[in-house]
């Protein structure tokens, strides 16, 4: 697969599907958001990242049950593939990286 | 998707998320993604209602469902495509094409059918635009107007009017009617000028008019302004007329002689003004004070109301409407003007009213006086003709398409078998007519840019394919969709409505399903509206040609031959005259030179005011004048049939006249020779010494004017010079040692000649444009008819295969069988004859009663376009019917 590059919210909500214990749809992942970053997301938003990401094979998707406050409309529920994973891990690993060639000592210079 | 009812609906059921925002929603978002959306949108909408209430999360929800409009929510992904559509459609162009490929033959009559009659109303399209937009090269051509004058003769109760108007009445114009005009401007008729430098002279058209005309006509100044024409001396260029005198040197401050009598200094130049307008030929201006202090004669009428003889143009002030300006001006003549004038305003019934220049060119011929009709008739005829060739290449179509609807039944009941909708059918052959429309679009394209340098030709036209404006391309897109639903309609609705069970039952031989007795009806209906078209056509041409032929046969009256005229416009020729007459002599070349005061191709010059003895006091008393000199009558070969002409031995032959055939008749004298005709003053009188033929002068379809003939033996009236060129002499050879003499005698003149026999020919030639026009229509309407004819008659000949394998095997002969297949046909055209005959003598009768010099339509018009259609007919339907004969009846029942 060739190098694809994630982009900052692809990424939140990439973690936010991987961090949860099952499958998600459109509205826990949007709330996961806003608490974990403070900003408030709009519906369209969430759904067209998680369907791009399906399409670039890092989420699969299933269709779920409905409910009442739905008006009866079904979910379509995510859940990370392998390829996610990766690609999740490719990230953490470059962050790491940088993070090791920071000088030791820098923070300290800035006073953090 | 739309929203179920659901028995678990929260206790907010009736308070539920914004309607509206569900509908766009719901309308917007692709299928396979609005239940996941909507749903989620709901559940965070339920969430709020708690949350923050019922109309914050409703505003909450709107907001939310506006987000969603972007492109991603509204595409559909190949992954997930629509079938129905693209697919079906795919199929509906891959099953035209094949139909296409599969029958080739009728398929290249059905394309260039169509595309020759979408040319043809292309073409004509192009010139009613060009029609209609004539003038409107001006931007003020809505507030632009000529002032006329009706009068009304006391005697004879007769309405007529001028567009001449007396010098005065600018000036009155601009001092009482100020407010209504933006411009007053007095003019002069345009007219043709020699404009001279040192070392050229060219011959251009030109117009004297006030200074405000630049203005008013909104010229594009390319050099100099509005302001160019105020200086007495100054003259304004068109581009062309400027690189014509001075190549690309710049212009202004050069100076030029026109006429080699009038000195100016160019002050500006314009964008030559397009062809479709009124001023379109005129290539320079000048200020008309100066025509005016150029012409003694014309300051002399300053305040003489007498003499009407100008044009006056004038702009409507922006807030004042045309209706208002003519009510206002109406009586003119009756408020404005002196004592005397008023009174003769009131005696002759004196209205002005103002002619429009969007009316000059569609509405010029006037009827008493006022605008009725003119060029507008040939915008609707041949909007109609043009109309009517498309309809017949659309019929074309149809008919084709539902013959052989018979060989494609089979398709259709396949087709509504396992699950076409009727809809879906009718979509099919739409679509398929709207593929041969386009190809065919593609073909008349091409046929017009082959066309388009003749046909401007013959329409005297400078037509072009707009193809830079994309409102042609709209209108092309508008023309398409409408004939391809024209052509498609009626095969569409046709095909799609045949009976699966009927069609594949087939009650007669396998293979094809046999319509009813009544589907061959309208068929044959569409072939006889075709040939009564086509026979109308031919019938329309012939009666033109004949009409022409008719005016050209008409005795002229004196002899054109190697007659040429050069204007005598330079006062150098003065005192001149003779000696040029003799050099000219000495040449060899010319058998004569005399002068007269008008071209003989026009009649320059009207007096009335004549009285002679007996005269009814209520008949019209003008007369056409034309004053020549000593020999005159010989150079043109006039005809005397009384008395004697001008004659250098009667020295008083300069108190004689010769009078027209016309002339003598109207005088009602037994024998008018000899004869006084007293003039207005009731004084001066002439004798009649002579009566000629009457000569050709106006238009050859009208009778010839009463006219005197008055002697001018010093050359004081003379304006034109004419020379015969001997007639054993060619004019190419005659021409270059005339050129010689009169640049010798008269360096400073132009040698602009025209052959009389030409301009003679020019009175014709709106007739023969009909003419050509005409016969191109017809021509085309015949093709147009012929191909169809040729379709149908192959078709049903193949139809017929077996039966006419049958009847051979029986005993028929060719001739029996060619007579079975074209009988059809022939009934059909006869049909056509009835109906197309008395329609095209309603019409030509109309057109000729425009003419009193008019040829007859005679019986044998219609026997001729009879015996032809018939004829064409035959040979058409000859060719297949006799193909379907000749086949050998083996080849055709061995299928059985």
């Amino acid at each position: 697969m060739k190098k694809t590059v994630l982009g900052e919210l692809e990424e939140l909500v990439l973690l936010v599907v991987a961090a949860s214990t099952e499958e998600v749809y459109g509205v826990p992942v949007m709330e996961e958001l806003q608490r974990q970053t403070g900003r408030s997301f709009t519906v369209s938003a969430v759904h067209t990242t998680l369907y791009r990401l399906e399409e670039k094979g890092f989420l699969s998707s299933s269709v779920g049950g409905a409910t009442a406050e739905r008006g009866g409309r079904r979910k379509r529920l995510f859940a990370l593939t392998a390829a996610g994973g990766r690609v999740l891990l490719e990230i953490q690993q470059m962050r790491n990286q940088l993070w090791q060639s920071i000088p030791e000592g820098k923070f300290d210079l800035l006073g953090l | 998707m739309s929203k179920q009812p659901n028995p678990n609906e929260p206790p907010y059921a009736g308070s539920p998320t914004p309607r509206w925002a569900d509908r766009l929603l719901e309308w917007f978002v692709a299928p396979h993604l609005l239940e996941y959306v909507q749903g989620d949108l709901q559940e965070v909408f339920y969430k709020r209602v708690e949350q923050v209430g019922l109309t914050r999360a409703r505003r909450e929800y709107g907001w939310a469902v506006l987000h969603c409009l972007t492109p991603f929510f509204h595409k559909s992904l190949s992954k997930h495509p629509q079938p129905a559509l693209t697919d079906m459609l795919r199929n509906y162009v891959k099953i035209a094409f094949r139909n296409l490929a599969k029958n080739k033959g009728y398929s290249f009559i059905n394309i260039a059918g169509l595309a020759m009659g979408m040319a043809v109303t292309m073409l004509i399209g192009l010139w009613i635009y060009d029609e209609l937009s004539f003038n409107q090269y001006h931007k003020n051509y809505e507030t632009i107007a000529q002032v006329r004058r009706l009068y009304t003769d006391p005697n004879i109760q007769k309405t007529d009017g001028t567009d001449a108007m007396q010098l005065p009445m600018g000036t009155a114009l601009k001092r009482n009617y100020q407010h209504y005009f933006k411009h007053t401007l007095m003019a002069w008729w345009v007219g043709e000028y020699t404009l001279s430098t040192e070392d050229k002279k060219m011959p251009k058209k030109g117009e004297f008019i006030e200074a405000g005309a630049l203005e008013m006509l909104s010229l594009n100044m390319l050099k100099g302004n509005y302001a160019s024409l105020t200086e007495l001396h100054s003259i304004v260029l068109s581009k062309s007329a400027s690189e014509a005198i001075f190549g690309q040197e710049d212009p202004i401050n050069k100076r030029l002689k026109i006429d080699n009598r009038i000195e100016v200094t160019v002050t500006g130049v314009y964008e030559d003004i397009p062809r479709n307008n009124r001023f379109g030929e005129v290539q320079f201006f000048s200020p008309w004070d100066l025509w005016v202090a150029s012409n003694d004669w014309i300051k002399q009428t300053e305040n003489d109301w007498g003499n009407s003889s100008f044009p006056i143009y004038v702009q409507l002030q922006p807030t004042i409407s045309l209706e208002t300006a003519n009510a206002r001006i109406n009586d003119f003549y009756q408020k404005s003007t002196p004592k005397d004038m008023a009174g003769r305003a009131a005696k002759y019934k004196y209205a002005v009213f103002l002619y429009p220049m969007n009316e000059w060119h569609l509405y010029s011929e006037l009827k008493n006086g006022r605008p009725a009709g003119g060029r507008i008739t040939f915008v609707w005829l041949f909007g109609i003709v043009g109309l009517f060739v498309l309809l017949l290449a659309c019929i074309n179509f149809m008919n084709l398409s539902t013959a052989r609807s018979e060989k494609r039944a089979k398709e259709i009941g396949v087709r509504k078998a396992i699950g076409s909708l009727k809809n879906q059918l009718v979509q099919q052959f739409l679509s398929e007519s709207f593929l041969v429309v386009m190809l065919s679009f593609v073909v008349s394209m091409v046929l017009i840019s082959i066309a388009l340098p003749w046909f401007n030709q013959v329409a005297d036209k400078e037509l072009s394919l707009p193809v830079e404006r994309p409102l042609f391309w709209l209108f092309n897109l508008v023309f398409i969709t409408v004939t391809a639903f024209l052509a498609g309609a009626y095969p569409a609705f046709y095909l799609s409505a045949f009976q699966p069970v009927k069609v594949l039952k087939g009650p007669s031989s396998p293979g094809t399903f046999r319509l009813g007795r009544f589907a061959a009806l309208p068929r044959k209906i569409l072939v006889v509206v075709q040939f009564v078209v086509s026979i109308v056509l031919i019938i329309g041409t012939i009666v033109v040609y004949k009409q022409i032929q008719f005016a050209q046969d008409r005795p002229v009256g004196y002899n054109r031959e190697g007659l040429i005229t050069i204007p005598k416009n330079d006062p150098k020729y003065a005192g001149k005259l003779d000696v040029l007459r003799s050099e000219l002599l000495n040449t060899g070349m010319v058998a004569g030179m005399e002068l007269s005061s008008s071209p003989l191709t026009a009649v320059r010059n009207n007096m009335g005011g004549f009285n002679w003895k007996g005269k009814d006091p209520e008949i019209a008393d003008d007369f056409a004048l034309t004053d020549v000199s000593y020999g005159f009558g010989q150079v043109v070969g006039w005809q005397l049939i009384a008395g004697r002409d001008f004659s250098k031995a009667f020295t008083t032959d300069s108190t004689k006249m010769i009078i027209n055939e016309s002339a003598a008749n109207y005088l009602g004298l037994k024998n008018p020779i000899g004869e006084f005709i007293t003039f207005y003053d009731g004084k001066t009188s002439r004798q009649i010494i002579g009566v000629v033929k009457d000569m050709v002068r106006t238009s050859p379809y009208e009778p010839q004017k009463r006219a005197f003939f008055f002697l001018d033996a010093n050359y004081a009236a003379a304006s034109q010079i004419a020379i015969k060129i001997k007639p054993t002499v060619s004019a190419t050879e005659a021409l270059p040692k005339i050129e010689a003499v009169f640049k010798k005698v008269v360096p400073s003149a132009a040698f602009d000649y025209k052959f009389v026999d030409e301009e003679y020919a020019k009175k014709f030639s709106n007739e023969e444009r009909i003419s050509k026009l005409a016969s191109f229509f017809a021509t085309l309407a015949i093709f147009i008819s012929c191909l169809g004819l040729f379709g149908l008659a192959s078709f049903i000949a193949e139809q017929r295969t077996k039966e006419i394998g049958v009847r051979k095997v029986l005993g028929a002969s060719v001739l029996n069988l060619w007579g079975l297949l074209s009988k059809d046909f022939v009934f059909l055209i006869v049909i056509a004859l009835g109906i197309a005959i008395p329609t095209a003598w309603y019409f030509l009768t109309g057109w000729l009663q425009n003419y009193t010099y008019r040829t007859e339509i005679s019986w044998w018009i219609f026997a001729v376009s009879g015996l032809g259609a018939l004829l064409v007919t035959l040979l058409t339907v000859s060719f297949q019917s006799i193909k379907a004969a000749l086949i050998n009846p083996v080849k055709s029942l061995r299928s059985e």
